[in-house]
């Protein structure tokens, strides 16, 4: 999951307070900023589902182990096949994030190479050969190998996701909160302590937050599908497992993740103070700030038009003091601050989806408690309509954050225009162009293999042999005199 | 600060890792990528299943010594990442989206029904352009990158001339060679007699096309003909081709006795010994002629942090990449394993 470096709008002109330093190369550093916003915001999908996917994958077959309750592997079975279509785009469309710092962002690569090379040269090494190597297990060696080493290899897979998401958050997070470094007289940057780099002040609790929006959006994508079934009255058994378990999760981790967002904005206060003021749409530096519901920010005029306000709340919830002190976007001369609208509505896209997700969790705490969880139609269709909450609460918070941290590609050190390849803008207008309509097809063919995946449903246990061309279960006597 | 400059050279230690790293890429995704260039030869639908089990489980961890290689050379070399990736822009571009349409081809077409023609398209073809780039990056690599000062300093085009198109062609057939002996190797029946007919074809070309790139270099580079061609060089250089040579006669002679295993890894070794020649020629060049990879090294404290990490991990993934290749062992069937 390469969630590194800046996302930023294609709007980025209209709204971003940087025209100054982007006379030069103004074409080619637009048009770099598109494709990688692109190829990034596409990317994230993928890492997003698969991450969660990969757990539930585990706890499913262990639950399998542990009961001998069928109905586990058969879920097993039906969305491992949707693991491996989300997997592979998640890798072809990864291999492009890896290769984009040097064709995009050479200067950047040179400068911050030093730092930032080994954190994803480690999730290359710790990661990535084990998600491949042992996803090859998962879903071709159902009968090859031992069912306790087929777990085994499910589960490498899930923490090789984990692993992932370590080292690629660390090396953004560092993006957002440098530390442990120094600035050569060449101008670029070198190492003084590897603990300061990779534990930098954002990164734990940005790692937890994302984890955690995985996992939910996995469960509320899953929860919707169960939901479907049931509504159709189509494989009950294994939809009310589904929904039964991503409700267990929205129940739970749903809140949980209001409190783990809540701390991260808490840490993005005391280090990137002009990214909360982005999110707040505050523009004067005040005790006692309101807190501005909603609005239109308007950074030409540094105000924020039609404000709903409630007075006090944001200095309560960011310093915890009715009076504190919460600092305006004006602190910042023009050319330090970020495009405010964006920053804004991304957020409020993500709790609002964020808010929705822990009133589901209720609603079915209050169903459950009433016996009634799995025969309430307009439930089914609430859940069947939230299946792609996690995704977009995923990309707004990404939107938050990296949008949050312009005009820099490293917090306070290093500007995003100082940092694009010497690449003439044809060629990047090309490329913009041919990304764009790969990942249409790409992308638009996955859904539809996905769906028909979904449509399709678990297949019951005599089908699951038979369409591996085994008749009966597998026996070892069966494998060893196995012929094609 | 922590560094293990004081009792190893850590600038070659990477060098040696990352070239041995592109090494297994290019033999690993070759024999994969072979098999997607020979796709739409093949005489039946149920050979181009065969053809895909065969490399099914083994595309994506093939795929990752592609992501090591270019991380790799951007953790421990960042100057070089730097210079190149800006000057191959279009070749690695297009490159990159070969290898989406092949990688999703993989799923897609054992989802699809009516469309899987689709994907079997997308799988040769997204194969040919990837292969093709890579070859293109051989030509304009060993014909040197413009640079000035820290940065690439060339036209866009300058990867694409006759000598590039030639590479890449070039590395077409040496990678349908990999891909037919694999298949040789991992398939019988009908499969595996057609894969014995393409490798006969392809190794003609493959000779004639090794004999080009390695007269070609020492007459269009002064540098590379002082290595080759003093003495006593000569002496110690001269059994890199020799032995290619024998190679290819010995992959020649097992394709006509019915030897099933031998000539993949003979096609390895006639890898192994192009890489070989065309490593001595370019040392110590990282990008040619203009930055060598000392010049292009991180700090001592960078390559160090990695180094300890790899030296411990790199032989545990060893371990387990050759386990799964083991767990898929023997001839593949054509049907689905899930």
């Amino acid at each position: 999951m390469h969630s590194i470096v800046l996302i930023l709008s294609t709007l980025v002109k209209s709204f971003s307070g940087d025209s100054q330093a982007m006379i030069e190369n103004l074409d080619s550093v637009l048009l770099s900023r598109i494709q990688f916003a692109f190829t990034l915001s596409f990317h994230i999908f993928f890492p997003a589902f698969t991450i969660g996917l990969a757990s539930w994958l585990a706890v499913l077959e262990w639950r399998l182990l542990a009961t001998g309750n069928t109905v586990y592997g058969v879920i097993y079975r039906m969305w491992v096949k949707i693991f491996a279509v989300t997997f592979g785009m998640g890798v072809v469309s990864g291999v492009v994030m890896s290769f984009q710092f040097g064709t995009n962002w050479s200067v950047f690569a040179d400068k911050a190479g030093n730092i930032l090379g080994p954190l994803l040269g480690y999730e290359v090494l710790t990661s990535f050969f084990l998600e491949a190597s042992f996803l090859g297990i998962m879903l071709f060696g159902w009968n090859r190998v031992d069912r306790r080493i087929h777990f085994a290899a499910t589960v490498i897979v899930a923490a090789g996701t984990l692993i992932s998401a370590f080292w690629i958050l660390s090396a953004n997070s560092w993006m957002q909160t440098p530390r442990g470094f120094r600035i050569g007289e060449n101008g670029l940057l070198y190492p003084t302590d590897w603990m300061q780099i990779v534990f930098n002040p954002s990164f734990p609790f940005r790692f937890v937050h994302m984890v955690t929006a995985a996992y939910l959006t996995t469960a509320f994508a899953a929860g919707g599908v169960g939901a479907f079934y049931l509504l159709r009255g189509r494989h009950v058994r294994e939809g009310r497992v589904i929904l039964g378990m991503a409700m267990i999760m929205a129940v739970f981790v749903a809140p949980l993740q209001l409190l783990f967002g809540d701390l991260h904005g808490l840490n993005t206060f005391s280090n990137q103070p002009a990214k909360v003021a982005a999110i707040e749409g505050l523009w004067e530096t005040r005790r006692g700030a309101p807190l501005i519901l909603f609005g239109w920010p308007d950074q030409a005029e540094e105000k924020t038009k039609y404000a709903v306000e409630i007075p006090k709340l944001s200095s309560l919830i960011l310093t915890h003091d009715f009076n504190g002190e919460v600092r305006g976007l004006k602190e910042w001369p023009k050319d330090q601050r970020p495009p405010v609208l964006w920053v804004f509505w991304s957020f409020r896209a993500m709790v609002g989806l964020g808010t929705l997700m822990i009133l589901t969790g209720l609603t079915a705490l209050v169903l459950y408690i009433r016996k009634r969880l799995f025969d309430v139609r307009w439930f089914q269709y609430w859940c069947m309509a939230m299946i792609p909450a996690g995704f977009a609460a995923v990309l707004a918070g990404w939107f938050v954050t990296e949008i949050g941290r312009q005009p820099y590609i490293i917090q306070g050190v290093m500007r995003t225009t100082e940092a694009v390849s010497p690449v003439k803008a044809l060629p990047i207008a090309i490329s913009l162009g041919a990304f764009i309509l790969t990942y249409a097809v790409v992308f638009g063919a996955g859904s539809y293999y996905i769906m028909k995946l979904i449509r399709k449903g678990p297949e019951t246990e005599a089908e699951v042999y038979g369409s591996h061309g085994v008749k009966e279960p597998p026996l070892i006597t069966g494998i060893v005199s196995e012929k094609e | 600060m922590f560094s293990l400059e004081s009792f190893l050279d850590v600038q070659l230690v990477w060098f040696a890792l990352i070239v041995t790293a592109l090494f297994l890429y290019v033999l690993l995704d070759g024999f994969d990528l072979g098999v997607g260039i020979l796709f739409p030869f093949a005489p039946s639908d149920e050979c181009r299943d065969r053809m895909m089990n065969s490399i099914a489980p083994f595309w994506d961890g093939n795929e990752t010594w592609l992501v090591l290689s270019g991380g790799g050379l951007f953790a421990a070399f960042p100057l070089a990442y730097a210079i190149l990736m800006p000057a191959l822009y279009m070749p690695v571009i297009l490159m990159l989206l070969g290898l989406i349409f092949r990688g999703v081809a993989f799923e897609f077409r054992f989802k699809a029904v009516k469309s899987r023609f689709i994907w079997d398209y997308a799988f040769h073809f997204g194969s040919i352009v990837a292969a093709f780039m890579q070859g293109v990056f051989l030509g304009a690599f060993v014909r040197g990158i413009h640079v000035e000062g820290r940065s690439f300093a060339g036209q866009p085009f300058d990867w694409l001339n006759a000598y590039s198109f030639m590479t890449g062609v070039a590395l077409l057939f040496g990678y349908a060679l990999l891909g037919s002996t694999w298949l040789m190797m991992k398939t019988d029946g009908i499969t595996g007699d057609w894969a014995r007919k393409c490798a006969s074809y392809v190794l003609g070309y493959v000779g004639v096309f090794m004999a080009i790139v390695s007269i070609s270099m020492p007459v269009m580079n002064e540098g590379v003909r002082e290595l080759w061609f003093t003495l006593p060089n000569f002496y110690y250089l001269v059994p890199v081709p020799i032995v290619t040579a024998a190679l290819i006669i010995l992959i020649w002679r097992d394709l006509h006795r019915g030897c099933e295993n031998r000539p993949f890894f003979f096609s390895i070794g006639v890898f192994l010994m192009g890489y070989l020649g065309l490593g001595i020629s370019l040392w110590p060049w990282l990008v040619p002629f203009a930055v060598t990879f000392r010049q292009a090294a991180a700090a001592a404290s960078s390559q160090s942090f990695l180094l300890v990490g790899t030296l411990v991990i790199l032989p545990v993934i060893l371990t387990y990449v050759g386990y799964c290749y083991y767990i898929f062992r023997g001839k593949v069937s054509h049907e689905g394993y899930y």
